[in-house]
This record gives structure tokens, C-alpha cells and sequence, in this order.
């Protein structure tokens, strides 16, 4: 049940009218169906995904969660700014909540757009513990639409988060499906030469690397709103009207590369915060990111809703039509990415200064020079050199085998074509700069930060009102989504001060990305990869602000606020 | 309300235009699993299997390794049998607890006991060993013995997988024995003890738990462990016909 409440109450610092809503839920085990195998999880309010959370900015939320679990559980609010006892990390923010009790959180919504809710504990999220936010602005927002649908991805699988750990520790490629095999020789022996293919295979086979290492757990049904494909989740609409689609990937794992054949799609928020609109024909969304896209079909017939793992081990569909029932055709998978050396790029010691996107450097212009340069410890050149004409996208290694491109041949989003609408900082020189290497042993499956895993880890200390740059240099071949907590993460995307604003930052193999974060939320933050399993095995840090708004003043102002709420 | 927070003009303008509400609320310790090592475990069946051999012997043959631990330190109970069907007998029966530790980015150390019990005389060894994936994808397992009796040999198993498919899978299997010192009792003489060839072609029927294969087998003994064998009236090479599956879980 959903019951809003108008509190009126007086405030220093707030205006004298404040919104307050209280909300209830409830985090249960529950069955989920996707047509293709039913498996029990968990979700909220009975069901999984759980309720679309809709709140207002500037409103006081109080949200009682109660947990009928037989174990801990604990919810993050993804992306949303608030107090750090309010974020839902066991063990960072709050112990969690134990089976049977209710714990509520209160804080103001301080923005808006499209966020995310989901279990921060043991593998409850994989097992179906997440839910939409969307926050409705207080002033008028700079594009318009007629109606919005949340389009949430998921990535279900029949195999238990526990149990897809332990058998990722077992033998790291038990879901991989996709690998190379002797037919694939041969085809490729065929199109690119015997001893250019040995050559190829041996260096991997040196490297004990494997180019089909895109994606770590295949087998899922893809999802959108909690239906699978052939179950068809469609949304309504009238020929004319403007849609906006809020796609919010929560996947354990999986990255999707989502098109609509028959409609352009612009990008008008990414990750909550609006962008300047960028027509697209494709993009691909990582795991924890969100993006509002706005449509407009103009004909009376359905439009499949495709959205393909960036492996291509599965995808999942939904419909937009003027009537329930009607579909439109679901296109085929294409073939299985491929990484190449150029992803294993940073593995060798390379430098990416190239991949330096500060200031206003034109991207076209970067120098890629080194990378043609560099020794593949026995790869054939005349292998790379085919590669190297692929496509490419600053935010992938030159001559990557991931670069992704849409299937209509049209345009594919990049985070380069990013730009804050209103940017939410000042843009400024960073105080200083913090080096990240993401790092790991596919063979071990085991995921760390600069080499060390969260359990040896010690905090990375932050202090308050600093503007820090993160490097993130990418040593291993998967990409990671890194989602800093608490704080924005302002993606250097080489636009300056419109440099967009996020919450988290995919970072592609072999390549080093830069955010820049402004230092405004005392207290401790967790900072990892939002894969699942990278996150679980180590890829993960505690991020403490010191300083800031001093301990008398805090109190003052959650003293008002209970005043308030009273 | 700016949508601009300057931290330039200083926190005191940013937290008025701001108000965040920070509880006075201690920051706790991470407790949580998450920071604790994380523990596995996996049962692995690598052979589980029928022989039948050119010479009528009948064979249950069984290969598994039991894990549990963290990346850094895991316990590994391996376990090996020969069991011939007939004679209702264990030709070879073998056990071996070991700890495991890393020592490169690909290798692991081991170091335990191996018990062997078959039919006939036992014997109780020291184990200490490295296994890993060597280039080019092969399986390493290479194991050095020390007996009871102060005998000491090594082993050798080396493992490849071909994918003709992602599930179709053909394994060749290599193990090979040496022996630095004659045990008579056991058979075993000095030199090259034995080897074991394996060629299965298996399907992946349920994900990678359980994988129905067919295969060859040529198990062969060499030099003075051929000669005790001959001795004893039995034979020195074998080929079998094998069907079985690879089980993990």
C-alpha cells in the first residue's frame, strides 16, 4: 500500500511547503516466470521486479521496508543522493535489515529522472530483488512527451546467484557457450589464412585469454519489465504520440545493445541527469545504467523493442503497439563478439595517454599511434591490421572487438556523444588524481582493484569538498561498470563543463577512462563493478569522505526533520 | 534553487544551498561477508566410468576431486579408482588430501598425504605438487611421492580439450608415472612405470553438471614394472572401450 502524505512543516533551509510521502515495502520470496523456466527469487511488494517508486524532487520520503526473508537483506537506492546511513550497503551504511523487521528510510529526493532500487546483500539482486524509481521534476523539463514507460532489463537465470558463483569459481568458462571452436578454425583459416589463424590461436593460447571472454554467464532469459521474449511486455500507444522509454538495465551481468528497427530514438537522460538530445539508432547500456530515450511512432503498427546481449548469448523483447496483441517481427542475433589484442592492450604495460580525454580535444583527432605500435608478443600484425578497420568509438580500444555498431548500419550511441544539459557542478581543475586499475585472473575468476581484493583492501579516503579524478585503467578483457555511491561521477567525455553526469561509468578492455567526482557527501560510500559476480568476488571498495558539515549541524537538521514528520 | 554546487566559494555557501541531511551516526566497520574471504566448494567428477577391455576385463572406473576454500588456501580431497568388476577387487585405489596454495597467476602448490589401499599391499605417501594451466590451454597436474618406505616417483597428467562445438567436447588425457626406486611389493619398478592415454568425446547433456561421453583408453607399463608384471602372469598393455560422464556440482 501507498499512502503520500502533505506535511507541511517549517524548515531553515527548505521552502515553507515541503512534500513528504510515505511509502511501504515488503522484500519476499517470490516466483518469477519468464516463459522460459519459472525459478524462485526475490522481490519486493510480492513480485519481481518490484513497484515503480515514484517520487517528486523535493519531497520527503519515508520508506518502510520490511524483510519476510529468512535472511538479511538491505535496499540501495541507485544513484539517488542522500545521507550515507541512507544508501542500504551492509557493513558500509547500516548493518542491514534482519529477517522479520522493518527498517525506514528517510531522506529528500534532491533530483530527478530515471534511478533504480535494488538488494545490496549476498546475491539477491541476480535473484530478482530490484525495482524502478522515477522521479518526477519540480520545474518543467527541456523535451516533451505524451507518455512514459519504464523498459527495466534484466538478465534471469535459472541458476541461483550462489550457485552461478560457485560454479564461476569451479571453472570460469561454465556459462560461456560462445566459445571458439574447431569449426571456427577452419572458417577463419578459410577467410584469413592457415598460419594467420594458428598464429592467432597460439598467442591467445599463450596469453591463456579467450577472445569469446565478452560475456561470463550466458544461459539468462532477457527480460524487460519482468516478462521474457515470448511472454512480450508491450506498451500502449497513439500514432503521433511522443514515448518516453526509461530503460534502466538491472542485470547482474549482462550489457545490452538495445535498437527499435523502424524508429530513431533520441537520448534525452543518461543515468538520471539530463543530456542534450542525441538521435540514435542504437545504444548500448551497461549494467546499473540508465537511459531515457524518447520515440515518436507516427504509424499504427507494432515496434519490437530488441535489445541484444553485447555477447550475443541472448536477448530480450518487448513491443510497442497501438493495441495489446499485435507484435512486430523480433530480429535474429548477430554473430558472437570477438574480443581482439587491441582489447588486451593495457595487459601489455601500454600507455593509453591517447585515451587522455581532457579539455576540448576533438576526438577524431586522437593519436592512436602507439597502439599500431605495440608488440603482441607474437600476434600476427596482418590480423590486427584487419581489425584495425572496423569500426571504432573513442571509449573502446582502437580496433576493439566489441566497438559496438547498429544493426541498420546508422548511428550507435557513444559516450563521447554525451553532453550535460545543465550541468550539475561548476566545472573546475580536480584537486587531485586517484589511479584505479581494474584488475583480474579470468582463471581464478577472481575481480580486483589494483590488484587487491576488497577483503585486503583498505579504504580510499576522500576529503570532503575536493574535486577528485578517477582513472580507471582497464588491465583485464571484460568491461566493467563502475558505480561510484553517494556522489555524481562526472564522465570526461571530452566536453568540458557539459561533460555528462552519471552514476556509473562503463569502462571498456584495454582502455583508461577518467570521472571526475565532487567530493559533497560525508560519510563512507561503496565504489565497485556492478557486475554481480566481480563485484562478489573483489572489484569492490569502501570510499571514506572525511570532513564536511560538521557533526552538531547534522544533528540539527535530522532533529528538524523528525520535528517535521511528527 | 541553483543547480550549480560550488565547492570553490566554499563549503559553508554549499551546504546552505544544499541541505543534506547527514545523520550523526557513527560509520560502522564492514562485518559484512563481503569483506571476508569468499569460500567455495566443488565436486568434480572427471572420469565416472565402465571399461571393457580387450581382453574381457570388466572395469569401474572412477577420478574426482572434492574442493573447498578460498582463493588462497583450499582443501582438496582427490580420489581415484580401479575397481575390476569380477574380481570384485580394487586394482587401484588411491586418496589424496592436499592443501593448495597459488603461486602464479596460473599454477597452484599443493602439498598433502595420498593413501593408496587397493587390493594387496597399501602404501602411504607424502604429496607435494603443482597444478595449473600451462600456454595453450593444457591442463597441468605433476606430483612428486614419497612412500612410507622411502620410495620415491612422480607423476605426470596432462589434460586438452578440442571443442568441436560448445558442446561437443573431445578431452585427451595423458598420465604418466615414474619411479625413482623400485617397489617390488607393489609392482612398481624402476624407470618409467606406466602411462594412461584417453580419448573421450562427451556431450555437455546438462550445463556442465553432467556430461555423458565415449572414449578409448591404452594403458601401457614399461621396463622393469612390465618385466614384475609378466612375472606376476599379467599383462602389460590394455585397451579399453570406456563409456561413462563427466559429473560437476
Amino acid at each position: 500500500m501507498k499512502t503520500r502524505l502533505l506535511t507541511g512543516f517549517l524548515s531553515l533551509l527548505m521552502p515553507a511547503l515541503v512534500l513528504a510521502g510515505e511509502y511501504d515495502l515488503t522484500v519476499d520470496r517470490v516466483n518469477i516466470d519468464t516463459g522460459d523456466f519459472v525459478k524462485e527469487g526475490i522481490g519486493y511488494n510480492g513480485k519481481s521486479p518490484g513497484p515503480v517508486m515514484r517520487f517528486k524532487e523535493g519531497e520527503n520520503v519515508k520508506i518502510n521496508v520490511t524483510n519476510n526473508l529468512d535472511e538479511m537483506t538491505s535496499i540501495h537506492w541507485h544513484g539517488l543522493i542522500l545521507p550515507f546511513d541512507q544508501d542500504g550497503v551492509p557493513g558500509i551504511s547500516y548493518p542491514g535489515i534482519k529477517p522479520g523487521e522493518t527498517f525506514t528510510y528517510e531522506f529528500p529526493i534532491q533530483q530527478a529522472g530515471t534511478y533504480w532500487f535494488h538488494s545490496h546483500s549476498g546475491f539477491q539482486e541476480p535473484d530478482g530483488a530490484f525495482g524502478a524509481i522515477v522521479i518526477e521534476p519540480e520545474g518543467r523539463e527541456p523535451f516533451r512527451y505524451d507518455r512514459d514507460y519504464v523498459v527495466q532489463l534484466t538478465d534471469k537465470h535459472p541458476h541461483s546467484g550462489d550457485r552461478i558463483m560457485r560454479n564461476l569459481k569451479m571453472m570460469p568458462d561454465y556459462y560461456n557457450r560462445e566459445q571458439q571452436t574447431v569449426g571456427e578454425f577452419f572458417s577463419d583459416a578459410a577467410e584469413n589464412g592457415l598460419m594467420n589463424t594458428l598464429q592467432d590461436r597460439m598467442a591467445w593460447g599463450d596469453m591463456r585469454m579467450m577472445k569469446a571472454d565478452v560475456e561470463d554467464v550466458q544461459g539468462f532469459t532477457g527480460m524487460i519489465n519482468g516478462m521474457g521474449p515470448d511472454q512480450n511486455w508491450t506498451g500502449l500507444f497513439e500514432p503521433g504520440e511522443r514515448i518516453r522509454l526509461r530503460f534502466i538495465n538491472s542485470s547482474a551481468m549482462t550489457y545490452f545493445d538495445v535498437r527499435i528497427p523502424g524508429l530513431d530514438m533520441t537520448v534525452v537522460q543518461a543515468d538520471g541527469n539530463n543530456v542534450q538530445p542525441v538521435n540514435v539508432d542504437e545504444f548500448r547500456i551497461g549494467v546499473a545504467e540508465t537511459y531515457d530515450v524518447i520515440v515518436r511512432p507516427k504509424d499504427a503498427q507494432a515496434y519490437t523493442i530488441f535489445a541484444e546481449s553485447m555477447g550475443r548469448s541472448g536477448y530480450a523483447r518487448a513491443t510497442l503497439a497501438p493495441e495489446e496483441g499485435m507484435e512486430a517481427a523480433v530480429p535474429q542475433l548477430r554473430e558472437p563478439a570477438r574480443l581482439t589484442m587491441a582489447d588486451m592492450g593495457a595487459m601489455h604495460g601500454m600507455d593509453h595517454g591517447s585515451m587522455d580525454m581532457s579539455g576540448a580535444q576533438d576526438m577524431s583527432e586522437m593519436d592512436h599511434s602507439t597502439m599500431q605500435g605495440m608488440d603482441h608478443s607474437g600476434m600476427d600484425q596482418g590480423s590486427m591490421t584487419m581489425s584495425e578497420k572496423g569500426p571504432s568509438d573513442p571509449f573502446y580500444a582502437k580496433g576493439s572487438g566489441i566497438v559496438p555498431t547498429a544493426a541498420n548500419g546508422g548511428k550507435f550511441l557513444s559516450y563521447a556523444d554525451l553532453k550535460a544539459q545543465d550541468p550539475l557542478y561548476e566545472d573546475r581543475e580536480p584537486t587531485r588524481e586517484i589511479e584505479l586499475s581494474l584488475t583480474g585472473n579470468m582463471e581464478r575468476y577472481t575481480w580486483s582493484i589494483n590488484g587487491v581484493k576488497y577483503e585486503d583492501a583498505d579504504p580510499i579516503r576522500l576529503q570532503y569538498g575536493e574535486r577528485v579524478r578517477f582513472k580507471f585503467v582497464n588491465t583485464t578483457m571484460m568491461t566493467h561498470p563502475m558505480h561510484l555511491h553517494g556522489m555524481w561521477s562526472i564522465l570526461d567525455a571530452g566536453a568540458g563543463e557539459w561533460n555528462p553526469v552519471k552514476h556509473t561509468i562503463s569502462v571498456a578492455p584495454g582502455t583508461t577512462v577518467y570521472m571526475e567526482t565532487e567530493v559533497d557527501a560525508p560519510g563512507q560510500w561503496a565504489f565497485h563493478c556492478h557486475l554481480s559476480y566481480h563485484a562478489a568476488a573483489g572489484m569492490f571498495r569502501k570510499v571514506i569522505v572525511e570532513g564536511g558539515p560538521d557533526a552538531t549541524q547534522s544533528k540539527a537538521a535530522v532533529a528538524t526533520e523528525e520535528g517535521g514528520d511528527a | 534553487m541553483s543547480r550549480i554546487r560550488s565547492f570553490v566559494a566554499g563549503s559553508l555557501l554549499g551546504s546552505a544551498l544544499l541541505p543534506t541531511a547527514v545523520a550523526a551516526q557513527e560509520m560502522i566497520a564492514d562485518t559484512s561477508s563481503r569483506k571476508q574471504p569468499l569460500t567455495s566448494w566443488g565436486v568434480q567428477f572427471e572420469e565416472l566410468e565402465y571399461r571393457y577391455s580387450d581382453d574381457d576385463e570388466e572395469l569401474g572406473v572412477w577420478s574426482a576431486d572434492f574442493f573447498y576454500g578460498t582463493d588462497d588456501l583450499k582443501v582438496r580431497w582427490l580420489t581415484k579408482g580401479e575397481y575390476a568388476i569380477e574380481e570384485q577387487a580394487y586394482e587401484g585405489l588411491e586418496n589424496q588430501l592436499v592443501g593448495q596454495v597459488p603461486i602464479s597467476d596460473f599454477f597452484d602448490a599443493k602439498a598433502g598425504v595420498r593413501f593408496d589401499t587397493p587390493e594387496g599391499p597399501d602404501r602411504t605417501y607424502a604429496v607435494l605438487g603443482v597444478a595449473g594451466l600451462a600456454p595453450q590451454w593444457f591442463e597441468i597436474d605433476a606430483n612428486l611421492y614419497v612412500s612410507e618406505e622411502g620410495d620415491t616417483s612422480a607423476g605426470l597428467d596432462a589434460e586438452y580439450e578440442l571443442l568441436l562445438t560448445n558442446y561437443w567436447i573431445l578431452s585427451a588425457t595423458l598420465d604418466a608415472t615414474v619411479a625413482f626406486s623400485e617397489d617390488r611389493e607393489i609392482g612398481v619398478g624402476k624407470g618409467l612405470v606406466s602411462t594412461e592415454t584417453g580419448l573421450r568425446l562427451s556431450y555437455d547433456l546438462i550445463d556442465r553438471a553432467f556430461s555423458p561421453y565415449v572414449g578409448v583408453v591404452h594403458e601401457r607399463k614399461y621396463g622393469d614394472t612390465a618385466d614384475l608384471a609378466e612375472a606376476e602372469g599379467g599383462g602389460t598393455e590394455d585397451w579399453f572401450a570406456v563409456i561413462g560422464a563427466r559429473i560437476a556440482f
